[in-house]
């Protein structure tokens, strides 16, 4: 097959996918069939477009003229692909866990859910593989619609208020900062095309490209540095898959992966190194991620805590582009992989947790990991690598961007990954010992043991997949590092 | 007979002459269908002439043979196509869904009056954007004035003829003042060719009769087309008239003036009148600018849907007047397009609301809520239509907003506070359409016991077709962009 059409096939099967979820409602078993066959699809499509990447390939898809000079095009390049891959690969896990889950909790608009869930992969692959600034707006926008209805899906006023929260945040952020910064990018360069070295090197000057770099990583919310970081434990109402695939894997990456783009493609590494008005991304970076390790240390909500853990993460992906060392650059883009496999496990053992027990709070932990030895087995693996302990995936990711910030000497990147390594382990371990070695204080009651299988052994293949990476992780490494080369 | 020269006139006579003959069918349904065929027609005809104005000159056509401007000439260029579309695309949709609504709503026995009435409108306004003529221009704007003053009273709600009333004399206003100041121009130069208007001014110069005709004539046509603070009319016409008139209205009627405002100020006067085009701004780039904030703070704090939407149509017309007000290539494109995407998005928004208003008896927000889980196709088309509305990219209305905030770029520091002002107005939009579609799709219901179904499959085939016309041209907008570019290259050919 063409690479073009596993492009156009990439992003037309979810939302084929989608159409039919909506159509076959009626009969739910027909319904999940085709969520999980669109998810298998979807994979194999992206991940036979990977060893034409990895040989230095670039497919192209053109589709059409927005308007006379925009063109809504795709082009795959490494980092994309890994992010694609990626999202891909956990959706079909994350399928499986999806029908335990929403038949475990008897959730109703189940149509709905699966239909707007395939959209939103349809748009994470378009902002994976899109080839230019505006392709890249489009299918950002359309992942942030898509997800409003997964957040507000239990439809209370409380629910419906957090989804007000996401929704403004994000779509207020990318319209008031990302629209401006990207119709600057393109009034000063006249082109929204992503190039290597990028476009803006002699366009713009000083202050300006502090102001400039400003309005896109803060315009770009989904990455979730402080102070746009709100909408994200907001998002936390969701059901529990959609805070697994979306809100651990392709929401929050879509942003980060947005930033890189924008730092490598539209600004160019070598003209930021150039500037001195854009040193206090990492700063910032820093701040984020201690900051909110400290306030995750005060939340008694699993879920909230898991947010409060992601937005720490995504920070320390972008600390480690704006680092600008190739090393670093590395760590950024293995540390997307290696972070998904940790949360989107720890995201299914919560969500275990609360359909089996209904609890969601840290006190009520007590003893669970003798009632749930599979789930918390795999929780205890999947905090190990947000940890960032050998033998997991986080070790790999933290190793590289560690060894990045020493080879550029960056006193604050080194001192943030000591400091912030203590507070992970500061709140998770505590979950860890009381979940093994505290006894119940009473019984539950109704008595249960683990989730129903679909969910046990969807968080059993993610917390395999943390191990797994530890040893196995050139292919993604590889990838990574043509992205430096480049 | 080859027809094809004779389009332009077709255009307009073909509604014209079945308008009468539906006033003497009895029969409701024989009545929609030849009212739909006709507007069918009419589109075809518009496409047709769309297609030969995208191949090459400006389509002139001569009423029997007498040449201009002795006779009466029709005359379409690109910015007229783009109406024509608009008009006869919003009228053949409102009637393909709305024969149901219109049944309720107006009544069997006066179903053949209404068509008849609403073939005269469409008549009208079509003869408005093919006329090469200034007094046929205020001819065809009388008939479709009266045309719609029929169609908004025929609703169910009395107020709808306090609202009407209003709207009457505000439009009577109108056109006076817009025959005051075309009977100035005829004084001066003896003629009401547009073409030939604009080169016999050329002689009589910069005098002050044509300063004040040019007063008259735009001050009577921003009337006409809800420009703030002219706009009192509109929230209530809208809001008060049936469901699907308000969808055909609401899409083409002000944008009509804007047109006629836009052919005068830029075409007749731009040239003879020193300054002309700074004067244009300096007075219509303000209220452009208030029109744009007012209109969608008030859409925010609206409970009524449809009235919301009127205001959010208020802040629309300032966007269109704003691109046009900056007096540059790129504004003026940003302006026809932003015509031809915000009336697919507002036509779209409004048949889904004619949808709802076929199950609910009112439409505020308190009473609507909840619908969405009983009418979710329904409801689905109102969400992706107010996301072309709001400007979110893969819709129609972003390719407008993204035109114009380009636009508005070129204009250094002014296009800085511009700028400010579109993106507030734009995070406006996210607040007013939010609120209602979180309020139809995750309120409670209010009443429990109401038999609330889904529209009426007619109705969501119009509605659909609209709303995937939407994200059609927000994907590919060459059709619209070609057409608007070469109209603002037009109409600004002679500025340096």
């Amino acid at each position: 097959m063409s690479s073009g059409l596993l492009i156009a096939l990439a992003l037309g099967l979810p939302l084929a996918g989608a159409v039919l979820i909506g159509l076959l409602g009626r009969w739910p078993n027909v319904r999940e069939t085709v969520t999980l066959v669109t998810a298998l699809a979807l994979a194999v499509c992206v991940w036979s477009l990977v060893p034409e990447v990895m040989d230095g390939a670039r497919p192209v898809l053109r589709v059409g003229q927005m308007m006379p000079g925009f063109v809504i095009a795709f082009e795959v390049e490494p980092l994309g692909t890994m992010f694609a891959a990626l999202a891909s690969g956990l959706w079909i896990v994350n399928s499986v866990y999806s029908i335990g889950y929403m038949r475990g909790n008897r959730e109703a608009n189940q149509t709905r859910f699966y239909a707007c869930f395939a959209i939103a992969l349809a748009a994470t692959m378009g902002v994976a593989f899109a080839g230019n600034l505006l392709t890249l707006f489009l299918c950002y926008e359309a992942l942030t619609v898509s997800t409003y209805p997964l957040v507000s899906h239990k439809g209370d006023s409380a629910t419906v208020r957090s989804a007000r929260v996401y929704l403004g945040i994000l779509i207020g952020a990318s319209i008031g900062l990302l629209l401006p910064a990207i119709l600057w990018t393109q009034h000063l360069a006249g082109t929204l095309d992503f190039e290597v070295g990028g476009i803006l090197d002699g366009r713009v000057t000083g202050v300006a490209t502090g102001f400039l770099l400003g309005l896109y990583v803060f315009g770009i919310a989904k990455a979730a540095i402080m102070p746009v970081h709100r909408w994200l434990p907001a998002a936390m109402v969701a059901p529990t898959p959609v805070s697994a695939l979306l809100h651990a894997v392709a929401v929050v990456k879509a942003g980060v992966f947005t930033v890189t783009k924008v730092v490598t493609y539209t600004f160019g590494i070598d003209f930021l190194a150039g500037q001195s008005h854009v040193d206090w991304v990492t700063p910032l970076a820093a701040f984020t991620i201690l900051a909110a390790s400290a306030v995750a240390l005060a939340q008694s909500n699993l879920k909230r805590l898991l947010a409060y853990s992601t937005i720490s993460q995504l920070s320390y992906i972008v600390m480690a582009a704006s680092v600008l060392a190739p090393m670093s650059l590395t760590g950024a883009a293995v540390h997307m992989v290696s972070h998904a496999f940790g949360k989107i496990t720890l995201f299914f053992a919560a969500g275990a947790i609360y359909v089996a027990s209904k609890k969601t709070e840290l006190y009520q932990l007590h003893g669970i990991g003798r009632r749930m030895p599979w789930t918390m087995a795999a929780f205890t693996l999947g905090a190990l690598s947000m940890i960032g302990v050998p033998p997991t995936a986080g070790f790999v990711s933290k190793w590289y961007i560690l060894g990045g910030a020493l080879q550029a000497e960056n006193r604050i990147a080194v001192f943030t990954l000591v400091a912030s390594t203590a507070l992970n382990a500061a709140y998770f371990l505590p979950i860890i010992y009381r979940a093994w070695f505290r006894d119940e204080q009473q019984a539950p009651a109704p008595e249960h043991g683990e989730a129903p299988w679909p969910m046990v052994l969807a968080l059993t293949v993610t917390a395999g997949l943390t191990l797994a990476f530890f040893l196995f992780n050139q292919p993604v490494i590889e990838l990574a590092r043509q992205l430096v080369v480049m | 007979m080859n027809l094809v020269p004779h389009l332009p006139a077709l255009q307009v006579v073909l509604p014209l002459l079945v308008a009468p003959i539906l006033v003497l069918l009895r029969d409701a349904r024989l009545c929609w269908l030849a009212a739909l065929a006709t507007s069918v027609t009419g589109l075809c005809i518009a496409i047709a002439i769309t297609g030969q104005v995208l191949d090459g000159e400006t389509l002139r056509y001569a009423m029997g043979g007498w040449a201009e401007p002795h006779g009466i000439g029709l005359r379409v260029d690109e910015l007229s196509t783009v109406l024509l579309l608009v008009v006869n695309g919003a009228s053949t949709l409102a009637l393909l869904g709305g024969r149901a609504s219109l049944l309720e709503q107006v009544g069997e026995p006066r179903q053949n009056l209404l068509f008849a009435a609403w073939l005269l409108a469409v008549a009208g306004l079509s003869g408005i954007l093919v006329s090469a003529d200034a007094f046929n221009i205020f001819v065809f704007m009388e008939i479709s004035s009266l045309a719609s003053y029929i169609l908004i009273a025929g609703g169910p709600s009395r107020r709808a003829l306090p609202a009407v009333f209003k709207y009457l004399i505000a439009g009577t206003v109108g056109a006076t003042f817009y025959l005051i100041g075309v009977g100035m121009v005829f004084m001066m130069t003896g003629t009401l060719n547009i073409s030939d208007m604009e080169l016999r001014l050329a002689e009589v110069g910069d005098t002050n009769v044509i300063i004040v005709a040019a007063g008259f004539i735009t001050i009577g046509l921003a009337l006409k087309a809800a420009v703030f603070p002219l706009h009192a009319w509109m929230p209530n016409a809208y809001a008060f008239s049936p469901h699907i008139v308000t969808a055909f209205i609401a899409a083409c009627s002000t944008k009509v003036a804007l047109y006629v405002l836009l052919r005068m100020d830029f075409f007749v006067f731009q040239k003879n009148l020193v300054n002309h085009e700074w004067q244009f701004a300096f007075v219509l780039m303000p209220l452009a600018a208030f029109g744009i904030l007012f209109g969608s703070i008030a859409a925010v704090f609206e409970q009524n849907i449809k009235r919301a939407l009127a205001f959010s149509s208020l802040a629309q017309i300032g966007y269109i007047l704003l691109g046009a007000s900056l007096i540059t290539v790129a504004g003026f494109n940003a302006a026809v397009l932003h015509l031809f995407n915000h009336a697919l998005a507002k036509g779209a928004l409004f048949l889904a609301v004619a949808g709802i208003g076929m199950r609910f008896a009112h439409l505020r927000l308190d009473e609507v809520r909840g619908a969405g889980r009983r009418m979710p196709w329904t409801l689905t088309a109102f969400a992706v239509a107010g996301l072309s509305l709001v400007g979110i990219p893969g819709t129609a209305g972003f390719v407008s907003k993204w035109a114009l905030i380009l636009a508005v770029l070129d204009r250094g520091g002014l296009g800085v506070a511009l700028l400010v002002l579109i993106i507030v107005s734009s995070l406006l939009a996210v607040v007013y359409v939010g609120r209602i579609v979180e309020a139809l799709w995750f309120g409670e219901p209010a009443g429990k016991d109401q038999a609330v179904r889904e529209a009426p499959p007619m109705m969501l085939v119009a509605t659909w077709i609209a709303v995937a016309a939407n994200l059609w041209f927000g994907l590919d907008a060459s059709l619209p962009g070609e057409l608007a570019g070469r109209a603002a290259e037009d109409f600004l050919r002679h500025l340096p």
